[in-house]
């Protein structure tokens, strides 16, 4: 086994678990890179059927490409798409700076669907090396009633033995991608033959590391015209992957307060 | 200071097949975690662009000093309490090693955090401070580490600088760790003397530790392994999940140790049942024609249609144990402590149970290495308990399989602690291998075609004097005249012969289904039709009398409601049992949960005996056991 082959077994695991221990899951789909690997791994874990609904929270301000890409794959891979739209701006924590208060709508819009649907598991497509803070999850992080992280208050979780029974009205995020990088995401896609949106690849010298909303994401410097060259500018790049969202940048805390209050 | 590695980051793209090795960093608040990971990111060229000069500006802006575990202390809380709070992962590369580092945190209340983060690592660094020395932390980090299964422990003895670098006071400190970490059955990879905050030991050998002729804490991380998988053992593939998406029924699990193909012959633990594995199914190849291997998450189908459900762990000719009794040794992690006849839910690997902990033999402070006494086991000690378990699990000792020789508990539904498997004791039960089962010289078609039927077991269920013995006792007359073969099991008969020895408990209760269950299904396998009646309330017990008998069990609902049965009341338990005289009698004081899912559902205040006879007449007819054209089926013999 390699070193993606260890990666695949490991989120096939979790998948697996996450399944049998919940009683309604839902799998959020963002459409970029990593969500879109994880529904690949889904289908290895479950020989190649989706066996649970694929939730898009949509802020209406994604790319083209990317509901064009949503609309085509949700048809080719037989998934149960479910459309949930977000709450308009004036719903979200005044306090919050623009584009964090821009990206929190993504957070209103998932406990609605939670609320709709009564999902007791999200599963979720975050990396502990995106972010300082997605680096303290769980596998399986329970939420409180309000959909809040409460991160001085985890539960242990140690030999793949995950806590699984949220409180009535609580729900579980799973997250079976998290021990994955960058690279591997790239790697495991150029592998598996994963289809892309192209705003990944460069175009006039720049091209998009990671996709949100059209108006708070921006595109970085770059020549890389395929996955080879993405994973050949990762090697030597020390510029972080968020780089280019602006939720991420505009005060020290604010990634971490959206994140306690539910934001992925 | 500059130091050769700086620049290895940045060398060459990054090669999948250099050894990755996840390293845990613990041992005692304060003695300085935070500051190593810091400078070895630093040291090894790993940190972000713009990271370090930020987060100076930060501690500019703040009027605070810069140190060097602001790095990883990224959150907020963190840094407004001064503590790391939780298990990060970080990356950094070694001359020939990927590491990725999981910071585990030292302060006591957050042992759970160091836990988790430490189960995930390959190796450690156990960290000391120069001036304190060993502390309790240090040895409770330590014993844990053992007690995960960690077992490459590298020892850094840091700040080096607030005591001169003197040797003498690093031999001391040396014989120390060395000494408690031989108690406990851990030999160091090194010991290193450093200063984390100045760099000295942790890339170079400076000249203010001359004396020193070992490793750097680079040199000492570029010689740890990855944790293997169990390729060598013999395989155990614990059941995940049975799927039925299309017309395969695929057997789901991760490939634990050994190796499986298909055509294989396996042995399916607790039960003990035989099958060839037809395919290995996959996505989006399959079948697959190759050997697959532990650390593989893969799908199988079975040449047979055999009862297995998740929590089964499937073998070859070396099965695990079959047991209801455990001895391990845990670490609690619970705010209450652990106590003697404590009801709790063990975990091991996919299987969960309920189970009681029987006693406790041991239990110790490890921070103190001192013994606390028997009667519990307080949060973030250790100790050795029995328990008992609700259902039979297969297990190995983890002395024989670290996989699934390990378990963990819960409380509540959360996590309460974990430990390992140190025998898997059936006490009463004979070892597997001397017991060889004489299969009968008669075949099932000679039975069925003199009896007319075929073999099963008809479980009546129900409160007492819902009218089950009554039922139980006109469904045998009614099989014995048209030719049959029934045989009686009363629950109360039972006790008093076979079943004597039991009386009320929980677990007597359930030994005593199992033990109904056990003689009902040899019965049934010998062509008898085996009818019990027993009042059997709890839904667990009749799960497992369900999977004893399997495919020949048939569960019958007598779902008289309780005040029509209270008014029969035809053995007088009802009285007594209102006059305080029978504890725990079902019907008042206890809960009866009623089935779900049984064939048949029979409310003898509605129908009458014959009617009830009728109606499990036909369900035996119309799922195959009585064949309604008994003639032609002997003409056939």
């Amino acid at each position: 086994m390699d070193h993606l082959d260890e990666l695949e077994a490991q989120s096939i695991y979790i998948f697996r678990e996450a399944f049998a221990r919940l009683k309604k899951l839902a799998l959020l789909w963002s459409l970029g890179k990593d969500s879109n690997v994880m529904i690949w791994l889904a289908r290895k874990a479950f020989f190649g059927k989706v066996p649970f609904p694929a939730l898009h929270v949509d802020t209406g301000k994604k790319f083209p490409e990317m509901y064009h890409f949503r609309d085509r794959y949700s048809a080719e891979w037989g998934l149960d798409l479910r459309v949930e739209p977000c709450p308009p701006i004036g719903a979200v924590d005044p306090t919050l700076p623009p584009a964090a208060r821009s990206a929190a709508r993504k957070t209103e819009g998932l406990k609605d669907a939670l609320a709709k649907y009564g999902f007791d598991g999200v599963i979720a497509g975050i990396r502990r090396d995106e972010e300082a803070t997605r680096a303290k999850e769980r596998v399986f992080s329970p939420r409180g009633t309000e959909g809040g992280w409460d991160v001085r208050d985890q539960p242990p979780e140690f030999w793949d033995q995950f806590n699984a029974s949220p409180p009535p009205g609580a729900h579980l995020r799973v997250h079976p991608i998290l021990h994955w990088t960058e690279t591997d995401i790239w790697a495991y896609t150029k592998r598996e033959n994963i289809p892309i949106i192209p705003l990944y690849l460069a175009r006039e010298g720049k091209r998009y590391r990671s996709l949100g909303d059209k108006d708070i994401t921006f595109p970085v410097n770059s020549d890389a015209a395929n996955i080879d060259d993405i994973l050949r500018e990762l090697a030597s790049t020390k510029v972080p992957e968020r780089a280019g969202r602006a939720l991420d940048h505009e005060t020290e805390d604010a990634f971490e307060r959206l994140r306690v209050s539910g934001y992925l | 200071m500059t130091i050769a590695v700086s620049n290895l980051a940045a060398a060459a793209p990054r090669a999948l097949h250099r050894p990755q090795v996840r390293i845990v960093i613990v041992g005692h608040v304060d003695h300085g975690k935070s500051t190593l990971v810091g400078r070895l990111l630093h040291e090894t060229g790993s940190l972000p662009d713009g990271k370090l000069e930020m987060l100076k500006a930060v501690s500019a802006r703040r009027g605070m000093p810069f140190e060097w575990s602001f790095l990883l202390d990224a959150l907020q809380t963190e840094r407004d309490q001064g503590i790391t709070i939780d298990t990060t992962q970080i990356r950094f590369r070694t001359p020939s090693r990927d590491i990725v580092l999981i910071d585990a945190p030292g302060h006591a209340e957050f042992l759970r955090n160091m836990i988790t983060g430490a189960s995930q690592a390959d190796a450690a660094v156990l960290i000391i401070d120069a001036l304190e020395g060993v502390r309790d932390q240090t040895r409770r980090h330590g014993y844990l580490l053992h007690l995960l299964g960690v077992r490459q422990v590298a020892v850094v003895i840091n700040k080096m600088d607030r005591v001169g670098f003197a040797k003498a006071r690093f031999d001391e400190i040396s014989a120390d760790i060395t000494a408690y970490l031989a108690e406990i059955g851990v030999t160091p990879t090194a010991i290193v003397p450093i200063s984390a905050r100045e760099g000295d030991g942790v890339a170079a050998r400076t000249p203010s530790i001359a004396w020193y002729s070992g490793p750097t804490v680079v040199e000492a991380l570029d010689t740890l392994t990855p944790a293997q998988p169990l390729r060598e053992l013999a395989l155990r593939l614990p059941v995940q999940a049975i799927y039925k998406f299309d017309d395969r029924r695929i057997v789901a699990g991760r490939i634990e140790s050994g190796s499986l193909i298909a055509g294989d012959e396996i042995v399916i633990m607790p039960a003990g049942k035989i099958a060839r594995i037809r395919t290995v199914e996959s996505w989006p190849a399959t079948p697959l024609a190759t050997r697959q291997h532990a650390g593989q998450s893969v799908g199988i189908t079975l040449d047979r249609e055999l009862f297995l459900e998740r929590g089964d762990i499937i073998s070859h000719a070396k099965p695990p144990r079959d047991t209801r009794r455990l001895h391990a040794r845990v670490f609690w992690l619970h705010e209450a402590p652990l106590k003697a006849g404590a009801s709790i839910v063990v975990r091991l690997g996919t299987k969960d149970t309920r189970a009681t902990v029987v006693a406790i033999t041991n239990a110790v402070d490890p921070g103190e290495l001192s013994s606390t006494g028997t009667d519990q086991i307080a949060r973030n000690h250790v100790g050795d308990i029995d328990i008992s378990l609700a259902q039979p699990v297969a297990a190995d000792p983890y002395a024989e399989n670290a996989r699934t020789g390990r378990l963990v508990i819960e409380v509540g539904g959360r996590i309460a602690g974990g430990g390992l498997v140190l025998s898997v004791d059936a006490g009463e039960r004979a070892a597997p291998v001397d017991i060889v089962p004489v299969e009968s010289g008669l075949s099932a078609e000679e039975r069925s075609g003199r009896y007319g039927h075929a073999g099963a077991v008809i479980w009546l269920t129900g409160l007492p004097g819902a009218g089950k013995s009554t039922l139980a006792r006109a469904l045998e007359r009614r099989l014995f005249s048209r030719g049959g073969s029934p045989i009686l099991l009363d629950g109360d008969t039972l006790r008093a012969g076979l079943n004597s020895d039991l009386a009320f408990s929980a677990h007597d209760r359930t030994e005593n289904i199992r033990r109904l269950a056990e003689v009902a299904a040899h019965l049934a396998r010998n062509g008898h039709i085996a009818i019990v009646a027993a009042v059997s309330p709890a839904a667990e017990d009749r799960a497992q009398a369900r999977r004893i008998g399997d495919e020949l069990f048939r569960e019958v609902y007598v779902a008289t409601p309780a005040e029509v049965c209270e008014s029969r009341d035809p053995k007088g338990h009802y009285a007594k049992a209102r006059a305080g005289q029978l504890a725990g009698f079902t019907g008042i004081g206890r809960d009866y949960e009623p089935p779900t899912e049984a064939e048949l559902t029979i409310d003898t205040s509605e129908r009458s005996v014959v009617e009830g006879v009728d109606d499990i007449e036909r369900m035996l007819m119309s799922s195959g056991v009585v064949f309604t054209e008994v003639t032609d089926l002997a003409a056939n013999i």
